[in-house]
């Protein structure tokens, strides 16, 4: 059975200034809210976060960039936030953009003890400039170092009390990686039920990456909405 | 109000996102990019059996959602809100990009700011402008079987898109198969740009002037192709 921490502030108490932290999500989907909310409360600063982008200026990670307690932000795109721009350009935040794909392979390689890959990606780009490469079978490829983190908060749908975890839809996206990449994984759960409950096969997050409960109803932000008549 | 020059420019999105339907066979796993790319699905033939994929989790993209289905925790990589098709599948983004790098995509259809006579791609980053990211891009460009990218054929001041080599940082060296655009129809061979359709209302002459790039002309040119 996995602790499930009592309150937000309980459950990211050990998030100290300077931690690099995986945060979850693709656009404002997916991504923990309550847990994003304490740490803004917490006030930890000097944070390193890798997640796929840095919310907008009002909700998700724009909050903790609106607060200044991001130092630098590993992500494949950042728009759609006026003052990750500002911070950026005048060298408040260090940004490092990697393809997403890659993004995502460095994630996953990290959770499962790959230190590192080679990708087509990026090749013959300004992001290979002064890289290693590496010619396979007649292409060339980029190395690629893969990444770990002190904490992962993530979101899930539904967890039970062993931390096995499911995702609903397209909430799913960086979650499952970075839950295994994590030291310490902070699973946020819109419901938390008994182990037992949800069905082995459709377990998409195995509770052994998880190490942290806790339960939250989600806003949801719609970023976009389109809708057809 | 929508005026004159909304009409024009809504036409050539539309024309443009007409002709690349054409590029996507029955049967096809397709993945397209944010803007006219997207716009592509609207004029999907009913007849084809398409996939769609997304690269944020989803295989089986399907229409925009009425108001009372809309679901917040399902949009595809514009953030966009829509709806799985039958026989969807969500995966995580790891899972996404090892299907985009693994080839199993048939085609991807891009935005595009530049394209060189060589096939290189630019379409991420304006240096002095704020850089946004470059997204599944480069990831794309390398994936998927056949790449396809659709823009207009000329920037804001009429200069040239198609160029002997890119201005702008690339997404991807040597990596389009085939540039649409609202005047014209070009494959990248090893023998360099070749002019395989002219639109409505242009002449070979005419797109080898907006052309920076050397332009061989197919035998097979079709006129007033789209």
């Amino acid at each position: 059975m996995k602790t499930i921490a009592a309150s937000y502030a309980e459950a990211i108490a050990d998030i100290q200034d300077g931690a690099t932290l995986m945060v979850g999500g693709f656009g404002l989907v997916g991504i923990p809210e309550n847990l994003i909310t304490a740490l803004v409360e917490k006030g930890v600063k000097d944070l390193t976060i890798i997640s796929n982008n840095c919310g907008v200026d009002d909700f998700g990670l724009g909050l903790l960039l609106r607060n200044k307690q991001i130092r630098t932000i590993i992500a494949s795109y950042v728009g759609e936030n006026k003052e990750f721009e500002r911070q950026a350009l005048s060298g408040e935040i260090t940004v490092k953009l990697i393809p997403q794909g890659t993004l995502a392979e460095k994630i996953r390689a990290g959770g499962a003890g790959i230190p590192a890959f080679y990708t087509p990606a990026g090749v013959g780009t300004p992001i290979a400039a002064n890289r290693e490469t590496r010619v396979f079978d007649g292409k060339e490829y980029l190395l690629e170092e893969s990444l770990t983190a002190d904490f992962s908060l993530i979101l899930a749908s539904k967890a039970d009390r062993m931390g096995n975890l499911v995702y609903n839809k397209t909430a799913m996206n960086f979650n499952p990686i970075m839950a295994a990449a994590g030291r310490m994984t902070i699973a946020e759960a819109e419901e938390i039920v008994e182990a037992g409950t949800l069905s082995p096969g459709t377990i998409q997050t195995p509770g052994i990456y998880v190490q942290r409960l806790i339960a939250g109803r989600q806003t949801k932000r719609v970023e976009k909405r389109t809708v057809r008549a | 109000m929508i005026t004159n020059m909304d009409h024009t420019k809504l036409s050539v999105r539309e024309r443009i996102a007409r002709r690349a339907e054409r590029e996507i066979k029955d049967g096809f796993y397709v993945n397209l990019g944010i803007g006219i790319p997207t716009l592509v699905a609207n004029y999907l033939a009913a007849d084809k059996q398409v996939v769609l994929q997304s690269e944020n989790g989803l295989l089986g993209i399907g229409p925009y959602p009425a108001e009372d289905e809309l679901d917040p925790d399902l949009i595809n990589a514009g953030k966009e809100t829509i709806t799985a098709a039958q026989g969807a599948a969500y995966f995580h983004s790891a899972e996404s990009f090892g299907m985009i790098r693994g080839g199993h995509i048939d085609l991807a259809i891009l935005g595009g700011m530049e394209v060189s006579g060589e096939g290189d791609l630019a379409n991420w980053m304006i240096p002095g402008k704020m850089v946004k990211g470059m997204g599944g891009a480069m990831d794309l460009v390398h994936g998927a079987k056949r790449i396809v990218v659709v823009m207009d054929h000329v920037n804001k001041d009429s200069q040239p898109k198609i160029l002997r080599a890119c201005s702008l940082p690339l997404t991807g060296k040597r990596v389009v198969n085939r540039i649409i655009t609202d005047r014209a129809v070009i494959d990248v061979t090893p023998d360099g740009l070749r002019l395989v359709e002219v639109a409505s209302g242009y002449t070979v002459e005419a797109i080898k002037a907006c052309t920076e790039a050397e332009l061989l002309v197919a035998e097979d040119v079709v006129l007033d192709a789209f």
